[in-house]
């Protein structure tokens, strides 16, 4: 079943054009990565999925659902966005921690904010919250954090950081799951711990969308390969063959680079 | 007896000035950070005038300002229209309000300078995550931006503080009594040296016990780096 489907997203910044109309689709449970030299533009395209840059052109659905939409503008009313950007969690290559909360904090503070406009919330307070930390609990016992969940993010190295991250885009049960180079920021010897969590969500038939440069993760753990070369898909195809037989002359290139 | 009452209208000035520019300063940074240009060049005028201006000169205008305005209004009130009539309505301020209302409008600008500091410092990646976590604007500025910008700020606006508490002497130029006042008022009636070493003393007491809360208050945000 189609989860995600982006049509022909353009955006411009002043007179540069980052995104010349880029479409893809995506099924549930399916897995894709995103690849490309800096500058090509992927990373825009995944922050305007995410309403962090909003789209001069073009559509996107999720579930059936149209969230975005250029030419609808009126569509685009803030609290619309607001539900919609749930579907969708982002993880994101600084991680982005809130400094002043501790582990579990960081996981359960949007979730127990957004109970505050439950009818209930109220009467059942106690519960509610008692409900949202121990599902937190969970994902975070999963993500082998549960020794952690009273740390504050400054007491933890980069891994267990972006581990929490991803805990705490979990914890809202997004349809999607976006990784903006979720390694880029760690030290090699760190990489693996986060390419391992995502495995396992990948094994959970979680669906992903993975901007990474790990060539050879992409090529693993992903069932689908974009190659996004200037502000277009310059190549897009199953995983292992994109990789194994590219078949334009930028993709060739683009991997020989990488190989050196 | 008469140090004690000065020692009162000093704190007085020095909390209702706090009591009120605290929060207008924040209004004013929010001001100066708009998106909406004419108001962010209107914030900013106002900023530098009163910057860039004494204080001591603030207290005088506010203080004469309005009554002389007053009184060349009610001058020309017959020949002129319903404007220049409302004008001579106008009076001079009760001193301690003048007094207040400078020391308000002129400490707002200087915090609103500190909080713009502190906001803006703030990487944007936060709000960016808080967004991206479908919580509101007001959510992410107070739930996640506030405490950080607060643990930021302290340093500054302790110094921005203890320099109010040496200011309020000013108040003097238009006669609110404060404790300098009251302290060389001894010098003329008794030939009494030792009553301004008092006014001293104060002085460094009320800084030394804000400078003590001030060090309490960044401890107590030691818990996370921001």
């Amino acid at each position: 079943m189609e989860i995600l489907n982006v049509e022909n997203i353009t955006k411009s910044f002043g007179k540069t054009e980052v995104l010349k109309g880029v479409s893809f689709s995506l099924n549930e449970g399916e897995v894709l990565s995103v690849i490309g030299s800096s500058g090509s533009g992927k990373t825009t395209l995944l922050r305007c999925i995410n309403f962090l840059e909003t789209a001069d052109g073009g559509r996107i659905t999720v579930d059936g659902e149209v969230i975005f939409d250029a030419e609808n503008p009126e569509k685009m009313k803030s609290r619309q966005i607001r539900e919609h950007q749930t579907k969708i969690g982002l993880v994101f290559q600084q991680f982005n921690l809130f400094p002043q909360y501790d582990v579990l904090g960081n996981v359960t503070l949007a979730l127990k904010l957004k109970a505050k406009k439950r009818e209930d919330y109220k009467k059942n307070k106690k519960q509610i919250l008692e409900e949202i930390d121990a599902k937190a609990m969970k994902i975070l016992d999963d993500m082998g954090l549960s020794e952690k969940i009273h740390s504050y993010p400054c007491q933890l190295s980069g891994g267990p950081q972006q581990r929490v991250s991803i805990a705490r885009a979990m914890a809202l049960e997004p349809k999607i799951l976006f990784f903006d180079e979720p390694t880029s920021a760690l030290d090699p010897e760190l990489t693996g711990e986060i390419l391992r969590v995502i495995r396992e969500l990948a094994q959970k038939k979680m669906t992903m969308v993975i901007v990474t440069h790990e060539m050879n993760f992409a090529k693993e753990v992903s069932d689908y390969i974009v190659f996004m070369d200037g502000g277009v898909i310059a190549e897009q195809g199953k995983a292992q063959e994109l990789i194994e037989n590219p078949k334009t002359e930028r993709l060739k290139t683009f991997l020989s680079k990488l190989s050196d | 007896m008469s140090l004690l009452e000065g020692f009162w209208k000093t704190v007085e000035i020095f909390l209702l000035t706090l009591l009120f520019s605290l929060p207008l300063g924040l209004i004013i940074s929010f001001g100066s950070m708009s998106k909406f240009k004419p108001l962010k060049a209107l914030t900013k005028l106002f900023v530098w005038v009163i910057r860039g201006t004494p204080l001591m000169l603030q207290l005088v205008i506010i203080f004469y300002g309005p009554g002389l305005i007053g009184t060349w209004a009610s001058a020309h009130a017959a020949s002129g229209g319903a404007v220049t009539q409302w004008l001579a309505t106008w009076e001079c301020f009760d001193r301690f309000h003048a007094v207040i209302i400078a020391f308000v409008i002129n400490y707002s600008c200087y915090f609103s300078e500190i909080y713009r500091g502190g906001i803006e410092s703030i990487p944007k990646g936060q709000y960016e995550a808080g967004q991206v976590l479908g919580m509101t604007k007001s959510q992410v500025f107070f739930k996640v931006v506030l405490l950080q910008v607060v643990k930021r700020i302290i340093p500054p606006m302790s110094n921005e503080i203890i320099t109010l508490v040496k200011d309020t002497s000013l108040a003097r130029t238009i006669s609110v009594y404060e404790i300098i006042w009251n302290g060389q008022s001894f010098i003329a009636s008794d030939g009494l040296l030792w009553p301004l070493f008092y006014t001293g003393a104060f002085y460094l007491i009320f800084c030394g016990v804000l400078t003590v809360i001030f060090g309490r208050i960044e401890k107590k945000l030691d818990y996370f780096k921001a």
